[in-house]
């Protein structure tokens, strides 16, 4: 979990907030953002994560606990003078202004003078390669474009730290992978602190350098996206993140990292204690399509089983399989598209197995 | 098939020499979707149709109408053709000689012999006094004498009536002898013909028409600007309000649309009045002397507060539809780029809401610069407007000729403070809901 360590760029120090007095929105935020690391707060909608960005921002104050800025409680500073860059989900790029107007009003409200107002729009417009646009309306632009164009704004006044709500979920697929790409490197070049809201979670792993897990307005893990898919602490981010079987049971027997836990149909796992008490109690076993071996190869694996096989879904690069595996009609495998992939045939008996590191006993949930 | 035509090769034939196109079974594109748009059109015009024989009978026809009133003038041409044709020679200074007078013996007596009904010289008397009083009597009274008029007719006229023997009625005679006059429109612009038949200005005392539309395009501008500085900021608010709470307000605004106008015009005396409640409670406070009373009523201040009254809803419903329609995100982008909450709001939102703000002001200004009940109601003798004017020739002088060139001049202002707008801030911006 995230500790509270107080020498972060950017903390939220033991934060809550509550818009009804009667339901906490974020219960108990603690999270350090050191300078220039991208962080994405990820989660689904009504996790707390964006009410946090907004805290950040100021346009929500917290209700209690206390958020810093470079070692500067910003509570009570309001949002115009906190010096923050925002990228917003829907851009809000100001209609009635030209590109370069939008992009020279931060400027301006700062009372930069002309010329240097000038030399640095220019230099934001070619940073997200849109020189040529100055003259334009935001709404003569597209989608990808008006999402550079808020980028640059967001960027032009030189903020040392960047907040961005969804700012690419109004874009098509293809789109949104490029800006991806784009977003990461304009972070690399600047050395920007960015803070990054987003409920996709293949975004979250592209470009973060640290994702926290947001639900029920709580970080529900903090760490880097390779832990994140890898390591889940929990059952909320193993399911959330990336595809995951779950098998549900109880512990039968603890021996050192191991435990063996016993499925409802009696079979019994081998599995990794990360999240569990001890014996007796319930536990979510996690895990990763990917990671199960089918046919012979499961003969050396620790956790051994025979499946039926009930769907094939053609996917290109892989062959997703619906198993029986221990009761459980809905558990997925990925088998690559080879030889042996391409054999399986719906009704068909296989072995399948998996080791051990790679189940994770997870809490209940 | 061979032959190109022009529209084709505009439709994106590209530089090749265009081919006309076909469907599939040989009949020309261009026939084939004008059939299928057929139907499309056919039912548009369904829906179009009964509004606009609607409008067409009830709205453009009668200002038409009103319009062609207002030029019209065929009274005097009717009723004394062969008078008017040796009146042609006269230099129209001296009393004309004696065969216009038998002329006009033998005008008059002709009408005489028509049926009452179709009797042109009650209508002739009429448009004459607009012109000159007393013309009326004059006429009259000779048309009945006529049957025992004889030669010299000049002496028999000019004893029946004394202005008979004026030329200056000789010369209304001949000049407003056509079939078309501009002289309603002389009249509405406070003007008059002098003896010389030259267009010169009333002397001040007699000018009414020019001050009461600058009366009224002020009035419209005061209640105008009223109606903005106090819709702007419930429209604001109930922007930000959530829809529940924005609605109840929205029917508090819609109020006054809601109250009958005896009740709204009662209530405004009650409160207005001299011995009202507003003055009576400041009396009481001490604020003013009791001889002091401020008079709010049966005054221009009457007729601002009762309009602005009535038409904040029309400045209301615009801004408010645009407002709800800026997301706030536009304000909190603002602020976190680092502008003050006011700049934020002069520079972003402001800016913004000027569709709804041209819409609601167009649209009071418009209604109220052709106000008529409320001025009539509640605005006394210096609330008056240039409708309240239009009325009473229509109503009680009877003169709709000047009726109409003043409500003509009156549809030519506001068309032209509407182009004046469109040419300033554009019309396509506006927007009305």
């Amino acid at each position: 979990m995230a500790a509270s360590q107080g020498d972060g760029f950017v903390a939220f120090d033991r934060v809550q907030k509550s818009y009804d007095g009667e339901t906490l929105v974020v219960k108990d935020l603690n999270l350090s953002i050191g300078k220039g690391e991208f962080m994405t707060m990820l989660g689904p909608s009504g996790s707390g994560k964006t009410t946090c960005l907004m805290m950040l921002a100021g346009f929500e104050t917290a209700t209690s606990g206390e958020i810093t800025l470079d070692g500067r409680p910003i509570n009570s500073v309001p949002p115009h003078k906190r010096g923050i860059g925002m990228v917003f989900q829907n851009y809000a790029l100001f209609p009635h202004m030209t590109v370069g107007e939008n992009l020279a009003f931060p400027l301006e409200v700062r009372g930069m003078g002309k010329s240097e107002r000038e030399k640095k729009v220019k230099r934001a417009l070619d940073m997200v390669q849109m020189g040529a646009f100055a003259g334009r309306r935001p709404a003569q632009l597209s989608g990808g474009q008006q999402q550079r164009i808020a980028l640059a704004r967001a960027l032009v006044f030189e903020p040392e730290l960047v907040l961005m709500d969804e700012p690419l979920g109004a874009l098509d697929k293809n789109l949104r992978e490029r800006m991806q790409y784009e977003i990461k490197h304009i972070h690399n070049n600047l050395g920007v602190t960015v803070v990054y809201v987003t409920h996709d979670q293949t975004e979250a792993l592209t470009m973060s350098d640290n994702v926290a897990v947001f639900d029920d307005g709580r970080i529900q893990q903090l760490a880097p996206p390779d832990v994140l898919y890898e390591k889940p602490e929990n059952a909320f981010v193993a399911a959330f993140i990336g595809e995951n079987n779950t098998l549900k049971g109880r512990v039968q027997s603890v021996n050192g990292r191991e435990c063996k836990v016993k499925l409802g149909d009696g079979s019994v796992i081998s599995a990794l204690k990360v999240n569990v008490e001890g014996e007796g109690v319930q536990s979510t076993l996690s895990l990763r399509p990917e990671r199960v071996v089918v046919g012979e190869a499961a003969a050396e694996m620790p956790n051994r089983f025979e499946a039926e096989v009930l769907e094939l879904i053609y996917l290109g690069d892989h062959i997703r399989v619906r198993m029986n595996v221990c009761g459980d009609d809905e558990f997925i495998v990925k088998v690559p598209n080879n030889t042996g992939g391409r054999s399986m045939a719906v009704g068909q008996k296989a072995p399948v197995g998996w080791a051990v590191e790679d189940c994770r006993a997870l809490d209940p949930s | 098939m061979a032959q190109a035509d022009a529209s084709m090769m505009g439709a994106g034939q590209g530089p090749a020499r265009a081919e006309k196109l076909v469907t599939s079974d040989g009949t020309p594109l261009k026939r084939a979707l004008e059939r299928a748009e057929r139907q499309r059109k056919l039912v548009a015009l369904g829906l179009v149709t009964p509004l606009l024989v609607f409008l067409l009978t009830v709205f453009v026809w009668p200002i038409a109408q009103m319009m062609w009133l207002s030029v019209k003038n065929d009274q005097i041409v009717s009723a004394i053709p062969r008078t008017l044709d040796e009146l042609r020679t006269w230099d129209g200074r001296d009393l004309p000689g004696e065969n216009v007078f038998a002329a006009l013996h033998a005008d008059f007596m002709e009408d005489l012999e028509r049926p009452r009904r179709e009797q042109t010289t009650g209508p002739m008397g009429i448009r004459l006094n607009y012109e000159l009083s007393a013309a009326r009597s004059a006429v009259s009274r000779t048309s009945r004498a006529v049957a025992g008029f004889e030669a010299p007719y000049k002496e028999a006229f000019t004893d029946a009536h004394r202005l008979w023997g004026d030329p200056a009625l000789w010369r209304i005679i001949k000049r407003e002898g056509r079939p078309l006059t501009l002289s309603y429109y002389v009249a509405a612009l406070d003007r008059e013909y002098a003896d010389d038949g030259s267009i010169v200005q009333r002397d001040e005392r007699r000018r009414i028409y020019v001050p009461l539309f600058g009366r009224t395009l002020y009035l419209s501008v005061v209640i105008t600007t009223m109606t903005f500085l106090l819709g702007f900021p419930i429209a604001y608010y109930m922007s930000i309000l959530p829809m529940r709470q924005a609605n109840l307000l929205m029917i508090c605004v819609l109020l006054p649309f809601w109250t009958s106008l005896l009740v709204r015009t009662s209530a405004w005396i009650v409160l207005l009045q001299q011995q009202g409640v507003i003055n009576s409670g400041l009396v009481g406070l001490g604020l003013i002397d009791d001889g002091n009373r401020i008079s709010m009523i049966y005054n221009q201040t009457g007729t601002i507060i009762a309009m602005t009254h009535i038409l904040l809803p029309f400045m209301v419903l615009p801004l408010y539809s645009v407002m709800r329609t800026i997301p706030p995100s536009y304000m909190r982008a603002a602020k976190s780029l680092g502008a003050t909450p006011s700049t934020a709001f002069r520079r972003v939102y402001f800016p913004q809401t000027l569709p709804g703000i041209g819409a609601g002001g167009v649209l009071v200004f418009i209604i109220s610069i052709g106000y008529y009940i409320t001025p009539a109601l509640v605005g006394g003798q210096s609330g008056r407007m240039i409708s309240n004017e239009i009325a009473r020739h229509i109503q009680q002088s009877l003169n709709w000729g000047l009726a109409a060139a003043l409500g003509t001049l009156l549809l030519a202002g506001v068309l032209i403070l509407y182009w004046l707008y469109n040419r300033l801030v554009g019309t396509d911006s506006l927007k009305f809901g």
